[in-house]
């Protein structure tokens, strides 16, 4: 039991030891490296699977180790925790300390001043009250205490900078904070994302479903999401002449509250860096491409249209590529249906050039599309159990002879081309969409508002230094007075220097001569810094 | 938004001007520090330098000057300090010629933030060598400048342009410069440590060099004032993360890489008060830092891909 509570306590010095918070914040800096060289899951999930897939074993000893998911990893969390746990343990007894010396009284003037870093003195035939008495007024704002010596000899010990202290927990403490803001945050907090039409398109944050993906934090279920109903009306870009965008902007109309009973639609422009705020979300425009419109002619008459978003593949031109797919009309037998479903894949070039019969996009903005298409008919897969992209068709049903060719052409606006079984499909242009993201973080203005005060702590604790100055009057028995002067800095802080000479300039000014050693007289090592 | 090409064009000059006007001063100061004789005989040689720390700590140019005494070294050091101030002046002119030129803050892309971050370590250290006797240091920072400087005007020049949506918006102006500013004056002490683990590594090749107590309190001082700018810096672009791509914090490389030197430099502090860590341990930890904030400027802007590289919008 003995050695138990020994080993705890010892386990507890060690941990809050300084010694130990510095090389828990070294391995909280090498932690974090990872991070930055190898792909990470949260980030890009296909690069990490195309960086394991590259390196074999070694790719999978790292995933083994979750090397990809650096900041979710037990490691990573091992050694914040640690440190935090470090760092509770080095406050508490600060916290402490500090209340104690708020109150206590600047302590005794040392008994040889001359010992101290910053020293200085001089000779006077004022008496040793009246020193004393001209030193408390140049003192004002110090923490200072008077005090008679035994020998006659009258001090005062000042002292200042004791905000250097406040600054220092407050910093801490914000710190503190700041990671549990931080943790909360991630707990509480999800973030969607989708896809929508910008002709009206309408997106409800209503359910999970809504999203093409959702990240729920470890405490989100998905089933008490805030709800707003926001609706695309229209998206233009404007780019430079070499393709770079200039802007971005989404006309939204949206309603939350008591908008969602009475149907009003706000409007708002949305662009990046001005994001919608409602109902305790965010909604971000995230990015934006086109969907390219395609109507189909079947042999009976019947026509479908098909507008399904295509992924840009080159974000400078915004080349993109995609599958829009086509259930044949009137085939009430899916036997019959899935030998002849219809997908039209292939890319998609918003300003076309063509190198003889190589389509390519020039530039992002769509002004003169045309597409690249190959034509499948058979069967997609839909009904096989497989999930299915819809930014692509199921190469698998390519590879069984189930999904077959059955054309591959170039059509600009308004082309078409005619399947061997009359079917004619035509390429009618295309329409903008907008991906938009949803995100919620009930914490994160207090992860702000412990920044703030990080700052603050930090510029305080860093600015002001902790320091003390003595002077003692000292009658000799001659009648006159010996005035000494001596200063430390009681932290690691350079610079006291210059406020010492010019304090101890003034303390001494006006003396009637110099001490009995001249050369001693205003010897103050400027520079010497205590720590 | 048009760019006005000759105001463009003379940025690039005054750009070009500085960079070649910095590489004479390197010289010159080196010159100055390898015909200067070492610290230690000078002092015993009695008061030679003109104007300098006098006793009670205070900085009298001038107030002693003996110009006939001043030695040849000397000279050559003083005419490296007003070149420096000239190619400070011209490297200025050419950030507001470019912001001018494109009408938006000049530190848009990495040759304008290059150019920057190199101006305030230039600045920081003209400040840093009035209250240090330090002059016949400015090769030592000078060279990493320049160097820096020239890569960014060739590798990583730009066209003026106007920058894309994501970047524009009044928190460019503020993290931007906030970043670039600190990590620029963290240049300063990054230098200074090397420096001073050269001088305490006990080879003579290394005796000229200033007091290790000078160079010391000099990375103090700076990586002081930098730090907590850095960390304004780091919270503004969380702040700007959080309205541009829908996070405060994602882990994105330039912001892990951002982290770990933060964490670095707080590092540094902590082993200056912890006993068995000053001195040269501290320094090899601001060394450290300083490699991060360049490895941060160019790997993670040049080798891996992340919101940081500005490219499109998702
Ligand atoms: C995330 C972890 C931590 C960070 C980022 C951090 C950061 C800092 C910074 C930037 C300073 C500089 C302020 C100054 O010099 O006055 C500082 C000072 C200080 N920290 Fe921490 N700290 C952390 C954890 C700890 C822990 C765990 C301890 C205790 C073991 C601790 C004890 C101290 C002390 C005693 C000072 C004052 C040093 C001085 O007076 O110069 N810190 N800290």
């Amino acid at each position: 039991m003995r050695t138990a509570l020994a080993f705890l306590r010892n386990t507890w010095r060690g941990l809050t030891a300084m010694r130990t918070a510095l090389t828990l914040l070294f391995l909280l800096a090498l932690g974090a490296m990872p991070g930055a060289l190898l792909p990470q899951r949260s980030l890009n999930s296909f690069k990490v699977d195309e960086y394991i897939a590259d390196n074999g074993w070694w790719g999978r000893f790292l995933d083994r180790l979750q090397f990809f998911d650096v900041y979710a990893s037990f490691w990573f969390s091992a050694i914040y925790v640690l440190l935090f746990v470090s760092l509770v343990g080095c406050l508490l007894p600060r916290t402490w300390e500090y209340f104690k010396q708020m109150r206590a009284k600047p302590v005794l003037t040392p008994r040889n001043l001359a010992r101290m870093p910053h020293h200085a003195s001089a000779g006077t035939t004022a008496s040793p009250r009246d020193v004393i008495e001209r030193a408390e007024r140049r003192l004002k704002g110090w923490r200072t205490v008077t005090r008679d010596e035994p020998d006659g000899a009258r001090t005062i010990s000042a002292e200042r900078g004791f905000l250097r202290e406040t600054g220092n927990l407050v910093f801490h403490f914000s710190l503190l904070g700041l990671l549990i803001a931080f943790a909360l945050g991630k707990m509480l907090g999800y973030e969607g994302q989708v896809i929508v039409q910008a002709n009206g398109g309408q997106f409800c944050n209503s359910g999970v479903y809504n999203y093409d993906t959702f990240r729920p934090g470890l405490r989100v279920d998905g089933t008490r999401l805030n709800q707003f109903c926001v609706r695309v009306d229209d998206f233009d870009a404007t780019y430079l002449h070499n393709g770079q965008a200039e802007s971005f902007h989404a006309a939204i109309h949206y309603q939350s509250g008591a908008d969602l009973e009475n149907g009003t639609w706000r409007p708002y422009p949305l662009e990046v860096n001005s994001p919608l705020r409602t109902a305790g979300d965010r909604l971000y425009l995230l990015g934006h491409g086109y969907t390219p419109l395609f109507t189909v002619t079947f042999p009976n008459g019947e026509t479908r249209t098909g507008a399904t978003q295509w992924r840009p593949v080159n974000q400078v031109t915004l080349a993109s590529e995609g599958a829009t797919k086509f259930d044949p009309p009137n085939v009430p037998d899916a036997e019959q249906r899935r030998k002849s479903q219809l997908a039209i894949t292939g890319l998609l070039a918003p300003t076309a050039v063509f190198q003889g019969e190589l389509l390519d996009s020039a530039f992002p903005a769509a002004n003169d599309p045309a597409v690249a298409i190959d034509v499948y008919r058979g069967d997609l897969g839909t009904d096989s159990g497989r999930g299915q992209s819809i930014f692509s068709i199921d190469q698998k049903m390519v590879q069984d002879g189930k999904l077959t060719k059955v054309a591959r052409q170039n059509l600009t606006q308004g082309e078409q081309l005619t399947l061997d079984d009359g079917t004619v499909i035509r390429f009618d242009g295309v329409r903008d969409w907008v991906s938009l993201q949803v995100s919620h973080d009930p914490t994160q203005v207090w992860v702000l508002l412990f920044s703030v005060l990080v700052i603050l702590g930090l510029a305080v604790s860093l600015s002001i230094k902790r320091r003390r100055v003595w002077v003692r009057a000292t009658p000799q028995e001659d009648g006159r007075t010996v005035v000494e002067v001596g200063g430390l800095a009681r932290t690691d802080q350079a610079g006291y220097g210059e406020e010492f000479t010019a304090l101890s300039r003034d303390l001494l000014a006006d003396r009637a001569e110099p001490a009995d050693r001249p050369a001693d007289a205003l010897a103050v090592r400027a520079d010497k810094e205590d720590s | 938004m048009p760019v006005n090409a000759t105001l463009a064009t003379y940025s690039d000059w005054t750009y070009g001007a500085a960079v070649a006007i910095y590489f004479f001063a390197a010289v010159l100061y080196l010159c100055e520090a390898a015909f200067a004789r070492p610290a230690k005989a000078r002092e015993l040689a009695g008061a030679v330098a003109a104007g300098g720390k006098q006793a009670d700590g205070t900085w009298t140019p001038g107030l002693v000057a003996q110009p006939e005494r001043r030695s040849r070294a000397e000279r050559l050091g003083r005419m490296g300090a007003a070149l420096t101030v000239l190619g400070a002046l011209l490297q200025a002119t050419s950030l507001v010629l470019r912001g001018f030129a494109t009408e938006r803050a000049p530190w848009g892309n990495m040759y304008e933030y290059g150019s920057l971050l190199t101006l305030a370590a230039v600045v920081t250290w003209l400040v840093l060598s009035r209250t240090f006797d330090v002059r016949k240091l400015g090769g030592f920072v000078l060279v990493p400048i320049v160097i820096l400087m020239f890569l960014g005007g060739t590798v990583l020049y730009a066209d003026a342009a106007p920058v894309q949506p994501a970047l524009q918006s009044y928190w460019l102006v503020v993290h931007v410069s906030v970043i670039s500013v600190s990590s620029g004056v963290l240049l300063v002490p990054g230098v200074a440590s090397v420096l001073y683990l050269l001088k305490t590594s006990g080879r003579a090749r290394f005796t000229k060099l200033p007091d290790a107590d000078v160079l010391d309190r000099l990375a103090y001082r700076s990586t002081v004032f930098a730090f907590p700018l850095f960390t304004i810096g780091i919270i503004c672009g969380a702040i700007w993360a959080e309205a541009a791509w829908g996070r405060f914090w994602g882990w994105d490389p330039k912001e892990t890489v951002a982290f770990v030197s933060w964490v670095v430099f707080a590092a540094y502090l902590h082993a200056r008060a912890t006993a068995g860590w000053r001195g040269r341990p501290a320094a090899w930890i601001n060394s450290l830092g300083f490699a991060l904030t360049v490895f941060n400027l160019f790997f993670i802007n040049l080798v891996t891909t992340g919101l940081h590289s500005y490219a499109g919008v998702g």
